[in-house]
């Protein structure tokens, strides 16, 4: 770690008035931390926003509110999101560990970078890390990397489980700016695919502070599922993972909300499965047809073409558990 | 620097005596302080037979650490941050560098060496601490965040002269073997209890919208709440064991035996 300067903010328009190029707010600190000790982050000044009142979780006209400090473990248990929106518990409580967890910030989650190797290896070249140094993964080992969306320039993935399931919700992100003005931005455009710009994981600017995620209502709570494939039973990062929901009248579905993790470098909205499931029966040969159809569009590297293989068969039974309910 | 002067308990002399009788001379005549000895009982592999002789368990419950802080000298410290916080229910103020992990704190500047660092990086939970009732890893922790905040680290869990229950279901079930990665594991079981009499929801929990209260908890709940601590001697059935003995109160049959 490089020498910090260490501030303590007490409120969000102190804290965007202390916030400089070289800062680096720091919330739960589980991810920032780690990248300061391998210099892949070098941030002169930290910020503290533990102090913040930013920590409450309730309930709105329009749905839920969740502060952007309060910490993912407090989110996973809520009573309100384990009862309307179960694919968001499970999808916590399937990512890291219970200390993880318990220090981990909802906004500080969505803000977690790549855990790809070459990122954090600051003898290789990295796009992501120095723009313009070339990608070590795409001709090294890349089993872990993306299958859909990737760029000549990078073709790491998103980690987070949380936002997979955020990403199915069709959850908003609240920022405040310095100047005290907010903007929501809609979660499908809150991470950002590669193209020429890898080292921009998301579309916050400078000067901007997560201050709440909000959640809408929804009607599939009980139709509902958080699907994790892995290398070992718990606590590793997703090979594939599918967040599924199904608003259905009687045995059709009505409309379905799907999203994947651990294929692209932002939580992967299977759109083309989405359509075709819309108003069809929810049966096993449509569900098949559609993860097909999501997966054909998937462009493998050197050593991940199995996630196409795993991603249909997690695809289907994402969709058979969320129909059982 | 001042270090705990307190000698040898008698049961201490006599354990050390029984254990290494040719060093217990040389010990008794150089001076051994408490700390020492601990050391020396976890170098001769001797945790295991220790915790087999009567008041051993006691001896172990006695925490250890330095009586004053030694202060870094300036050079060592950039942007240096005063940090006050509880430890193990003592008050402790340190001046610290800004980079200073909550683990490197306490083991280095308050002398709790109990807390282990394993990876550094937030990947084995040898670190674990409980903060303000929650487990955290301590080495992903900035000291200097951690104002007005009560820790408890494995020093703390004993009370008095006895072992917290967790501790002791762990002597009696071998839950460990070289014993690295066990403070943390027991603070994070300790932790775990709480989060199961709260009624907490894990991935493998069965319906996760029904709040179920309080959680017994099955070897699939233990393993996949206690998967951020890591063993690399593979101890894990017995820490099971353990952790359900811990919650139950109820006799759980022991995996191992004494050979011979």
């Amino acid at each position: 770690m490089i020498p910090f300067k260490f501030s303590i903010a007490k409120n969000p328009s102190e804290a965007l008035g202390l916030i400089h190029p070289h800062a680096a707010f720091l919330a739960g600190g589980t991810n920032i931390l780690d990248l300061m000790k391998e210099h892949v982050a070098q941030p002169t000044e930290i910020i503290d926003l533990g102090r913040l009142p930013l920590n409450t979780i309730k309930p709105t006209a329009t749905g839920i509110s969740l502060g952007a400090l309060a910490k993912n473990t407090e989110t996973a248990n809520h009573q309100l999101i384990r009862k309307d929106y179960p694919m968001l518990s499970k999808a916590i409580l399937a990512g890291a560990s219970a200390q993880i967890r318990n220090m981990a910030s909802n906004g500080g989650n969505l803000l977690q970078r790549t855990r790809c190797s070459y990122f954090y290896e600051i003898n290789m070249p990295c796009n992501k890390r120095v723009p313009g140094s070339g990608c070590a993964a795409m001709k090294g080992f890349n089993r872990m990397h993306a299958i859909f969306g990737w760029s000549d320039q990078c073709v790491a993935v998103y980690p987070s489980d949380m936002a997979i399931a955020l990403s199915a919700l069709n959850a908003n992100v609240t920022v405040m700016q310095q100047n005290g003005g907010e903007r929501s931005i809609p979660f499908i455009d809150f991470h950002l695919l590669p193209k020429d710009h890898p080292e921009k994981d998301n579309s916050l600017k400078h000067g901007e502070l997560i201050t709440s995620i909000e959640l809408p209502k929804n009607n599939f709570a009980g139709h509902s599922a958080y699907i994790k494939v892995r290398d070992r039973h718990s606590y590793a990062f997703a090979l594939v993972s599918v967040a599924a929901g199904f608003e259905l009248q009687g045995s059709t579905i009505k409309t379905a909300h799907i999203a994947m993790g651990g294929v692209a470098h932002k939580p992967w909205r299977a759109l083309k499965a989405e359509a075709f499931l819309k108003d069809k029966a929810a049966t096993l040969a449509n569900f098949t047809k559609a993860a097909n159809l999501e997966m054909s569009a998937a462009k493998p590297l050197a050593h991940n073409k199995f996630k196409i293989e795993m991603g249909k068969q997690t695809l289907i039974h994402a969709f058979e558990v969320a129909l059982k309910g | 620097m001042k270090q705990n002067t307190s000698p040898l308990s008698p049961e201490e002399k006599k354990l050390f005596g029984d254990l290494m009788p040719e060093e217990l001379n040389e010990v008794l005549r150089s001076g051994l302080q408490r700390r020492h000895f601990l050391k020396l009982m976890g170098l001769a592999s001797a945790g295991l037979l220790v915790s087999h002789m009567v008041g051993a368990e006691q001896l172990f419950a006695r925490s250890v650490e330095f009586d004053e802080i030694p202060d870094l000298i300036p050079a060592a410290i950039e942007n240096g941050i005063n940090v006050s916080f509880k430890v193990n229910s003592n008050n402790k103020k340190v001046l610290i560098d800004s980079r200073m992990t909550l683990l490197d704190t306490l083991r280095e500047r308050i002398g709790l060496t109990g807390s282990k660092k394993g990876c550094d990086h937030g990947q084995c939970g040898a670190c674990t601490v409980i903060v303000d009732g929650n487990r955290v890893l301590s080495c992903l922790t900035l000291a200097a965040s951690c104002e007005g905040k009560s820790i408890i680290t494995i020093e703390g869990l004993a009370k008095d002269n006895e072992l917290n229950p967790m501790q002791q279901a762990f002597l009696k079930h071998d839950g460990f073997q070289c014993g690295f990665c066990t403070p943390g594991q027991i603070c994070s079981a300790v932790a775990l209890m709480k989060e199961a009499r709260e009624g907490q929801a894990s991935f493998v929990t069965s319906n996760i919208r029904e709040q179920a209260g309080a959680v017994m908890l099955s070897d699939e709940e233990i393993a996949e709440r206690m998967s951020g601590n890591i063993c690399r001697c593979g101890a894990y059935p017995n820490i099971v064991a353990a952790i359900k003995e811990a919650q139950t109160g109820k006799n759980i049959e022991q995996n191992w035996l004494f050979a011979g």
